[in-house]
């Protein structure tokens, strides 16, 4: 094993020193797994096994990417099993809330925002690098109210720009009910925000 | 109520479309009501800078800035982990 990466490093542009993996990588992995789950016992949970997992696969190392893209992929995929997980077996009663909560907004006879609904400026600007770390924790509080399913599904569009059908089929979701997903996350997101950051 | 008419008005439809079109392509079509709809809705407007400023909040959040430090006892934890998987 302790020869492994000397061997790669030599036909290759990038070497891997799983030695050095938890110096290097432990608090950016971590800081990623948390910006996706939310969760920190999790988040520990997952760099762990992303750590396990890549020793396990090392000789899968060719050294075609760096390290961290490495060992960001191979924990990018323990998140979206984290996704499936939290969604399976709620599918069929999400499928209700959509349907029914979107009257919620707008009126049902002609698509109108509902009076109380409609946006309004924010009076805080956001882009004020003053305020930006508080509109990001707004902003993750707001996500953290989503529903699972569809906090996956945003997440995985938004964050980690997957394909479409990717998402849909990983989280086995049909591409109609897919839009209908992100355009209730927006929705709700953003009421949210209106909610607690104005 | 006619079609123009109905697209003018249904801010359902058009709030859908704002987020399928940072996303992907809309339609020739899709194009025009969107267009249509937003000359003439300014609360749909103001949904729209607000969908795009949060998309891009969501992006850079994605990009994991080093905020959280895993504790040190965990690290050595882990250390020792993969040190005993190499010998």
């Amino acid at each position: 094993m302790q020869d492994k990466p000397a061997d790669i490093a030599s036909k290759a542009a990038h070497a891997t020193s799983p030695r050095e993996w938890v110096s290097n990588y432990a608090d950016y992995l971590f800081n990623y797994a948390i910006s996706r789950i939310s969760d920190q016992e999790l988040a520990k949970d997952l760099v762990q096994e992303t750590f396990l997992a890549a020793l396990e696969k090392i000789s899968s190392f060719e050294g075609r990417s760096a390290e961290k893209t490495w060992l960001t992929a191979i924990l990018k995929h323990k998140i979206i099993d984290v996704y499936r997980k939290r969604s399976s077996g709620v599918l069929n009663t999400s499928n209700h809330i959509q349907e029914e909560s979107v009257h919620e907004f707008f009126n049902s006879e002609d698509g109108h925002w509902k009076v109380d609904h409609r946006p309004m400026e924010f009076s805080r600007s956001a882009d004020d690098p003053l305020l930006a770390k508080e509109f990001r924790l707004s902003l993750r509080r707001c996500m953290d109210k989503l529903p699972n399913l569809w906090l996956a599904v945003f997440t995985m569009k938004h964050m980690d720009d997957l394909e479409t059908e990717m998402i849909c089929t990983e989280l086995n979701v049909t591409p109609a009910n897919f839009w209908v997903i992100i355009h209730r996350c927006k929705l709700n997101l953003r009421s949210c925000l209106q909610k607690n950051w104005v | 109520m006619n079609e123009i008419k109905k697209i003018a008005y249904n801010c359902h439809q058009a709030t859908l479309l704002i987020e399928k079109k940072q996303l992907t392509k809309l339609s020739l079509r899709e194009k025009f009501e969107l267009k249509l709809h937003l000359s003439g809705c300014s609360v749909c407007r103001v949904f729209q800078q607000q969908s795009m400023l949060i998309n891009k909040l969501v992006k850079s959040y994605a990009a994991a800035k080093k905020e959280e430090t895993l504790d040190e006892a965990y690290k050595k934890k882990l250390q020792e982990q993969i040190d005993n998987k190499l010998i």
